[in-house]
């Protein structure tokens, strides 16, 4: 068994990358990470239980087709190809699957064998556990569910991978991406997130008085979102990202399913909401009802108090 | 130009659902059906490029059980034109695209507008692999899509921002939650939907073959949540978390 693992794109390995490595080691033998662009080889080179790093550099590697023909053309070498479940990696696998006429697997909570895996179905309401009889597997890796490999200790050789035919059905005009001086979300140990509740996009920036204190990085519900108070890249749930931070704090968010998709398997949870019904505080380890706006200046000066 | 737009019928989202005793799936019976809610969007988006006249026809097409008829009607009253009821059950995300490439070399549509995901099996993979088998360009999760001279510019949504990028069409476009708010269909508009045309198939019509790759062995519920406890002060909220949880 050999396992190649797509990284995402960027200079350090991502946390969900690290994820997929360690499903990828699980699944046994040999593992091969693919890296996008050659400002990622130096970081990559140093997982540990990495035998070798492809990089495959060139302006079409932030597109899906290419990275699925080079993938494709790769495969043969292969018995499983992995990635994050990553906007990326969800963007490429579906697609890689298809060109090797395989069903993928997304999102892989658990690896029970070499072709018996558990996913998340119904807004992570319920647990499947599913046996593929492709010989081949493609799948995405739910990041939350798997401890990451370290991310140095290793030395993998770096080779080139050989160029495969561009599609040429696309072009990448260009990207906007939104500046973080905080962790990312997921991988952060704290996150602190608000709902509808925090009312406007100026009141939602006081959650950061909170998240400064603690390190976190900041979530919102999709409530949120839809109301303009914060980006959509922000949005924690089904639809949006998941995250197992060890501290999770809900502020003002009421827990519809879609949101506890997206953070149930936190270590412990926070709910602060005003409505004692609320269906956040049947998962929330410690509840406080209350108005947000009232606790979160009490929090911080509580937080100040060592 | 012509769009096929494919929706399929789901446990309607705001449904709680209860796995099967027995662990052999999760209860469909009696529940609450309705279209995946990234469809309606997909919908949606088709009829606002009809509107702009960049599109002249839109096919809504279900692959699903009898009943998903319903889908394709209500499909039909936001605007669509005319329906396809592919009858299959329990059908993959590959099985799916394959009925899908099949449909659209019979249809010829310059454009296929799918959700990005369906909320039942989460899998967020039909529309890819149906750009996959078809060889054209892929501009998943967007939020923002202009067709001009040929060309499908779609802004999409990434982990930590947007991404534009243009393909040559034909392509296949994936719609994200923001790309539009779908709109509620009229009554007039649900009349008028019962009088226009859905065809009925099988995958066999199509000559593909839906044998699923995937056995499912169990179904079970998630892990429980330990029930928690209610503080009753931010101080006692800040001590509990610093000396009973240890997280910060």
């Amino acid at each position: 068994m050999a396992v190649l693992v797509l990284a995402d794109r960027g200079e350090t390995v991502s946390q969900p990358t690290r994820s997929a490595l360690a499903a990828a080691q699980k699944l046994g033998g040999e593992v091969h990470v693919l890296v996008l662009g050659a400002e990622g080889a130096a970081a990559a080179a140093k997982l540990p239980g990495v035998a070798k790093v492809l990089v495959a550099a060139g302006d079409s590697m932030a597109l899906a087709e290419p990275v699925a023909a080079l993938l494709v053309s790769l495969a043969p070498a292969y018995d499983a190809l992995l990635a994050p479940g990553s906007a990326a990696g969800k963007n490429v696998m579906p697609r890689v699957a298809a060109l090797l006429d395989v069903q993928i697997i997304s999102d892989v909570a658990g690896v029970e064998g070499p072709d018996t895996f558990r996913r998340f179905i119904y807004a992570g309401n319920a647990l499947a556990t599913i046996r593929t009889s492709d010989a081949k597997k493609v799948m995405t890796v739910r990041a939350a569910s798997f401890d990451p490999i370290p991310a140095e200790g290793g030395s993998a050789a770096i080779e080139d991978a050989a160029a495969a035919a561009n599609p040429g059905v696309s072009t990448f005009v260009g990207a906007e991406i939104v500046k973080q001086e905080r962790p990312e979300l997921t991988a952060a140990r704290v996150v602190v997130s608000g709902g509808r509740a925090m009312g406007s996009s100026d009141s939602f920036k006081i959650l950061e008085g909170v998240a400064d204190r603690l390190g976190a990085a900041i979530g919102a519900s999709r409530a949120a979102v839809d109301a303009g108070y914060a980006p959509n890249d922000m949005q924690v749930g089904q639809t949006g990202k998941i995250v197992a931070p060890e501290l999770y704090i809900a502020f003002g968010i009421s827990g519809a399913i879609q949101h506890l998709a997206g953070m149930k398997d936190s270590k412990v949870i926070v709910a602060v909401n005003k409505d004692e019904e609320a269906p956040i505080f049947q998962v929330a380890d410690y509840g406080l009802v209350g108005d947000v706006f009232k606790i979160i200046p009490e929090l911080e000066a509580e937080l100040d108090r060592k | 130009m012509k769009i096929l737009v494919p929706v399929k019928r789901v446990v309607d989202y705001n449904v709680k659902v209860r796995v099967k005793a027995d662990g052999t799936g999760v209860e469909t019976a009696n529940v609450k059906m309705s279209m995946n809610p990234f469809d309606e969007i997909a919908i949606e988006e088709a009829v606002r490029l009809k509107e702009k006249g960049v599109a002249t026809e839109i096919v809504a097409v279900s692959v699903g059980p009898t009943a998903a008829q319903e889908q394709i009607r209500t499909a039909l009253a936001m605007g669509a034109d005319r329906g396809i009821l592919v009858e299959a059950e329990g059908t993959e995300p590959l099985a799916v695209a394959k009925i899908l490439k099949a449909l659209v070399e019979k249809e010829g549509p310059q454009l296929v507008i799918l959700g990005k995901q369906a909320i039942d099996d989460d899998m967020n993979a039909t529309g890819q692999m149906l750009a996959a088998l078809l060889g054209w360009g892929q501009g998943t999760f967007a939020s923002k899509v202009e067709i001009a001279d040929g060309t499908a510019r779609v802004t999409r949504e990434v982990d930590g921002g947007l991404e534009t990028v243009a393909l040559t069409m034909p392509a296949i476009v994936t719609a994200d939650l923001r790309l539009n708010e779908p709109r509620y269909a009229s009554l007039p508009n649900i009349m008028k939907a019962r009088k226009k045309p859905i065809e009925t198939m099988k995958p066999g019509d199509l000559g593909v073959d839906v044998t699923p790759r995937l056995t499912v062995l169990k179904v079970e519920e998630p892990p429980k949540r330990q029930a928690g406890k209610k503080v009753g002060s931010v101080a006692e909220l800040v001590d509990k978390l610093r000396n009973e949880a240890k997280v910060i």
